[in-house]
């Protein structure tokens, strides 16, 4: 690398203050070096410390943090001995940075351009007027409509993906060394990530701008980065260069970070006789607006059904529909045949016991107050009137099932379990019930990827063991190559393609099914370019 | 730290739509709205008091003559007092003589007009209050934002306790205290009478003792609500934003968190403001001072039912306007009410 | 006394809270010896101020029930002259009527403490029952009760309470009932918002998608996760109705003579401060004392129940 080296960090190390005001270690002594123009990106799971370090690039640290040791050199300045004043001096300036909601990071009582102008006039950088206009410019290259409307808006009136690239504007206003981008595509759909990421690689690359780029998504780092570092609980596992971390990754964790792509449940043959549940023409509306429109699809028995789809898209909806807590406009649900009261409070005990949910949040889906062994005994106890000895063997066995050692864990209370046994335990409450049909609603997306391998293998296995059939709610399509049989595509409440999975992820698709498949980022480092190509090539 | 929840998204406005300027009208016609509904809440009120009087036991009238009530002289008074119409005609001729300054008449002090009774106690009352509200809520603000901003600091720590403290005092108690301290020593008078023709200065000097009882007491509530209302601000992502782009701390605080801390703020002095009227009652009693709060006592003591209906009905809507102002301020201080997408 | 000067105030107020300190501590101490397991942990972490509102809780709920055998004279006995000073038969002397003050003071913390524990209790069954009902029903009802308590709310509730008093009368059973109706609108509000935070949570959702009942959902599902900031709420309303009760009482529209009462203690011996006699200053002063001690209580558990969040 001939370029000259634009931050150094030596032995970094920064600790947080615990609630019992001790100091506990979130970075313990990492190295990194970036040079200029290049691009670094920062990959771990939720706790390990990416953002903590990516903030510490720019001298900053969170209330209630502090730099406990080491250096942090930008260009010659050391930040750990710099006065506040020279810090201040740097940040907005030299080194600017995107958060991930940029919909919580913009001000809501100023106008964007307001807010843009800011650096730029109080760092003396340009003028206001110039500043303005060079605005306009790179509302351009980011790609927003109306560039040189957009700035008189409020966030509010402007959609995520728009903000996310205003504020990326934002960030190049005064033309800085190092950008800081902070997970800046998490919280959008993939559709719309798609055109962030191809808009940030672009401006990054024409201002030769460097940037260290944070993310938990390896397929999205490896379209930006030159370089990787892989962080563990504030420890650097392994860095290396992209093709290279990606050919042939070092250490054990980082292959297990995409262990769950490689999970690939072969399809099964489809079964005869009649569906477990049918969804028959269902229409539902929220007040006047209607958020589904004619949906029908069938779960086979033993099978699993995945449903996907974008935020909005109503897939949430359905499960509300069959859950019988949004009764349908018009259309029904069937089980096994029989229909369904639309309410759920017309349904029998038998009705409401047959179809069972698991939850996305684990945290808010089980009641903090009670231990394990009720909130996994009580469907047994309410359906299957277990009592006593009966009802506590009963809950040892399905902790035994969900892989949790029932001495160890049954009077817990799940505040003191992690993020993965709560949703282990999620599981455990429905099947205490002796269900017919599960509706998973987007049960691994709040997880880190190993955990989610761990769930789906251990929904995979229960499937086998107890024939259930589920409904798989999600946006992720990994998930759905990870754990379906049959796939149902919607979008706008309607459902735009379904069938056998092989038969939907294989050409011809449907033009959304095509969009949504071609937008999901892979770990070919080249997947951008030729995505954005090929789509330049066949408009439409 | 990761999290995907599927909410419908920000529908992406169609391009071209002309978005940035705002539409005044609709701001109008929502500051009207607020208005409506205030004089809506004002006219339930003016019926919750009206009608809690038709709760008493017995009858207005026994009420009055209380232990001299013979069925003659009931029949009197019931007469005279108009007790012999219907209950909606009474209101409504209630309503309709308090709309133009006319609230009966004295039932314990020789028939005398209640609009009388009030007349320069209200003015006397308002002063008070002013006066209170002319110290503690700059006070307040002051401590609380610095309370915010030096949070956890021995500042922050000392102030909060003493706050704590000032809370929980009566004000009575609060009252005798200063009164121990300052008018034993003959700074300041312990009676708050004003005499009739005094200048300013001569009433504030003796209204000093109320007047900095009332501002203890509020600036502790004031000034805790002020810092939580900041606090909760500091936590905002957009206040992170703008520290990462290297503005200074003052800036930050000014340009960043007041503009979003005008509505919480508002809503705080409305509701200590409001506060005030239930301690102006206390203190006016024990600085002997000639407010509405005294008059109120007195007429409850000897059950003059029109003047306490009348003083109840005057705090009740100082209190709905107060909260009606912070209402009010609070949408012209929201952007997102103010220019929707 | 008037010859005390502003040091010897600076004095005595650092002398007051460094004995209240060292209380505070010693308390905490004696406490953690004689608990264990979870509490004991929980104790230990408490502020010397919690720990000092906890003793003096304690002794207040000591007096409070032990009245009759710790006062030297009878409740409304008179034993001597009018406002007789401090002296050995009369601790803190006697009163306008020549009563034993000290007696009085005590007899007091059960008069006044036991009616605001009973408005208490009682706005917050009212309070509570209505807010939750309103939470998990929703819909009219919920519409319906929170319009009626908004437009209770539009008024200040001691102007309220004076205009209820004046129509029903000051006896002890009416001024608990006006009181409480008054709070259990406010309690009604805190208990509707804390129900709602937690009925739109997913274990409620899974809870009545598996068929439960009403009961088991408020006893089992709802009410102990809402226990923190109810029993934080209880404390505090706790502290707005004494303040309330004592302020009426001082208004001498309260608890009504002969009845020792601390409110009314103070109004009956006024005079004597304008000649610089503190005695009258006790009784307002046991009343702050009170209310102090619960708030730096319930400001700790609701410190506590924030950090114990994140």
């Amino acid at each position: 690398m001939a370029k000259p080296v634009l931050l150094e960090m030596r032995d970094v190390r920064i600790e947080g203050r615990s609630g019992d005001d001790a100091w506990l270690p979130i970075i313990n002594g990492v190295d990194l070096t970036l040079h200029r123009g290049e691009v670094l990106g920062l990959i771990g799971e939720s706790g390990a410390g990416k953002s903590t370090l990516g903030l510490a690039a720019m001298g900053f640290v969170r209330d209630g943090c502090r730099i406990a040791g080491g250096a942090i050199t930008f260009d010659g300045i050391d930040l750990v001995r710099a006065s506040e004043a020279t810090r201040r001096g740097l940040r907005g300036k030299r080194i600017a940075y995107v958060a991930q909601s940029a919909a919580a990071s913009f001000n809501p009582a100023h106008r964007l351009m307001e807010q843009y102008v800011e650096a730029p006039v109080v760092h003396g950088v340009m003028r206001r007027a110039q500043a303005e206009h060079d605005a306009v410019e790179l509302y351009r290259r980011m790609q927003l409509p109306n560039p040189g409307e957009i700035g008189f808006r409020y966030p509010h009136q402007v959609s995520g993906g728009q903000l996310q690239r205003a504020m990326t504007a934002m960030a190049m206003a005064c033309r800085p060394d190092l950008i800081v981008f902070d997970e800046p595509t998490t919280a959008l759909d993939v559709t719309t990530q798609i055109e962030v990421l191809a808009a940030i690689r672009d401006i990054v690359a024409q201002f030769d701008t460097a940037a260290i780029y944070i993310t938990h998504d390896l397929a999205v780092v490896a379209q930006m980065a030159d370089r990787i570092k892989v962080l563990l609980r504030g420890d650097e596992v392994e860095e290396a260069d992209t093709r290279m971390m990606l050919a042939h990754p070092k250490q054990d964790y980082t292959r297990t970070l995409w262990a769950v792509r490689s999970l690939e449940r072969p399809e099964r043959p489809p079964v005869e006789g009649t569906p477990v549940l049918s969804v028959a023409g269902v229409s539902a509306s929220y007040g006047s607006v209607e958020v589904l429109s004619d949906v029908r699809f069938d779960i086979p028995p033993s099978r699993t059904v995945a449903v996907v789809g974008e935020s909005g898209s109503g897939k949430s909806t359905v499960a509300r529909v069959i859950t019988g807590l949004l009764p349908p406009t018009a259309g029904e649900v069937r089980l096994e045949g029989q229909a369904l009261p639309p309410d759920y409070r017309r349904r029998s005990r038998d009705e409401l016991r047959r179809v069972q949910m698991i939850y996305q949040m684990a945290d808010t889906a089980l009641n903090p107050k009670l231990p394990l062994r009720e909130q996994i005994g009580r469907p047994a106890q309410m359906y299957l009137g277990l009592r006593g000895r009966a009802l506590r063997e009963r809950v040892r066995e399905l902790l035994r099932m969900i892989e949790m050692e029932p001495d160890v864990y049954i009077d817990r209370l799940p505040g003191e379990l992690s993020g993965g046994q709560k949703q282990r335990v999620g599981i455990a409450r429905a099947l205490a019930a002796e269900p017919t049909v599960v509706i998973c609603d987007e049960v691994t997306s709040a997880l880190d990827q190993i955990v989610q391998e761990g769930i789906l293998k251990l929904l995979d296995r229960l499937q086998g063991e107890l024939g259930l059939a589920y409904m798989f709610i999600t946006h992720d399509l990994a998930t759905v190559r990870a754990i379906a049989d049959e796939v149902v595509v919607m979008r706008q409440g309607r459902v735009v393609e379904r069938g056998p999975k092989r038969q939907v992820f294989a050409p011809p698709h449907h033009p959304y099914t095509e969009l949504l498949l071609s937008s999901v980022p892979e770990m070919d480092p080249d997947w951008l370019t030729g995505v954005l190509a090929r789509r330049v090539t066949a408009p439409g | 730290m990761v999290r995907v929840v599927d909410t419908p998204p920000a529908p992406t406005p169609a391009p071209g739509t002309p978005k940035g300027r705002p539409g005044i009208a609709h701001v109008w016609i929502m500051v009207g709205q607020r208005l409506a509904l205030g004089l809506l809440t004002l006219f339930v009120v003016s019926l919750l008091i009206f009608g809690a009087t038709e709760l008493l036991p017995g009858d207005f009238a026994e009420a009055v003559l209380g232990q001299a009530a013979t069925p003659e002289t009931v029949a009197a008074i019931r007469r005279e007092l108009g007790l012999d119409q219907p209950a909606p005609v009474r209101y409504f001729d209630w309503l309709g003589g308090v709309l133009q300054g006319d609230f009966g008449r004295s039932l314990a002090s020789g028939n005398r007009p209640v609009a009388d009774m009030i007349g320069n106690r209200l003015g006397n009352t308002l002063f008070l209050a002013g006066y209170a509200a002319a110290m503690a809520v700059p006070l307040a603000l002051i401590l609380g934002i610095l309370a915010a901003l030096w949070r956890n600091s021995v500042f922050d720590r000392a102030s909060n306790s003493a706050a704590l403290g000032a809370i929980s005092f009566p004000e009575f108690f609060v009252a005798y205290i200063l009164i121990f301290l300052l008018a034993q020593s003959g700074y300041f008078p312990s009676m708050a009478r004003v005499p009739a023709g005094a200048d300013l200065g001569e009433r504030l000097y003796r209204a000093f003792l109320p007047a900095l009882t009332l501002t203890l007491v509020v600036t502790a509530h004031m000034m805790r609500m002020t810092r939580a209302a900041i606090i909760n601000l500091l936590a905002s992502p957009y206040i992170e934003m703008a520290r990462l782009k290297g503005m200074s701390p003052m800036r930050v605080i000014l340009r960043h968190a007041l503009p979003n801390a005008i509505a919480p703020i508002a809503n705080v002095v409305a509701i200590n403001m409001a506060y005030l009227i239930t301690g102006v009652v206390v203190v006016e009693v024990v600085f002997v001072y000639p407010g509405l709060g005294q008059l109120m006592v007195d007429s409850v003591a000897r059950r003059d039912i029109p003047v306490v209906q009348a003083v109840a009905l005057i705090f009740a809507a100082a209190y709905v306007l107060l909260n009606l102002a912070a209402d009010v301020i609070s949408t012209l201080s929201n952007p997102r009410l103010l220019y929707p997408r | 006394m008037d010859a005390f000067g502003p040091l010897g105030w600076l004095l005595l107020i650092a002398g007051f809270v460094a004995g209240a300190a060292a209380a505070g501590w010693l308390f905490r101490a004696g406490l953690v010896l004689v608990t264990r397991g979870e509490l004991r942990r929980s104790l230990r972490g408490a502020p010397l101020t919690a720990s000092f509102g906890m003793l003096v809780i304690l002794i207040y709920l000591f007096v409070a029930v032990f009245a009759p055998l710790l006062a030297p004279y009878g409740e409304r006995a008179v034993v001597g002259a009018q406002f007789l000073p401090w002296s050995e038969a009369h601790w803190l002397g006697t009163d306008n009527l020549g009563r034993d003050m000290a007696s009085r003071m005590i007899y007091g913390a059960r008069n006044t403490v036991g009616i605001a524990l009973a408005t208490t209790l009682l706005a917050f069954l009212l309070g509570t029952a209505l807010g939750l009902l309103a939470a998990i029903l929703g819909g009219w009802i919920d519409q319906g009760m929170s319009r009626i308590v908004d437009v209770f709310m539009a008024i200040p509730s001691l102007i309220f309470a004076l205009l209820l008093l004046t129509i029903f009368g000051t006896s002890i059973v009416t001024l608990i009932l006006v009181i409480a109706v008054i709070d259990a609108t406010r309690v009604y509000r805190i208990a509707r918002s804390v129900a709602q935070g937690i009925v739109v949570m997913d274990f409620i959702e899974a809870a009545r998608l598996r068929g439960e009942g009403m009961v088991r959902l408020v006893f089992r599902e709802i009410l102990p996760n809402a226990m923190a900031p109810l029993v934080a709420e209880f404390g505090l309303r706790f502290c707005f109705v004494f303040l309330a009760i004592s302020a009426l009482s001082f208004l001498g529209l309260g608890i009504q003579p002969p009845t020792a009462d601390w409110g009314s203690m103070v109004r009956e011996n006024a005079t004597l401060i304008t000649f610089g006699d503190i005695t009258p200053l006790l009784p307002a002063g046991a009343i702050a004392l009170l209310t102090v001690a619960i708030n730096f209580v319930v400001d700790w558990q609701l410190y506590r129940a924030s950090g114990l969040k994140d």
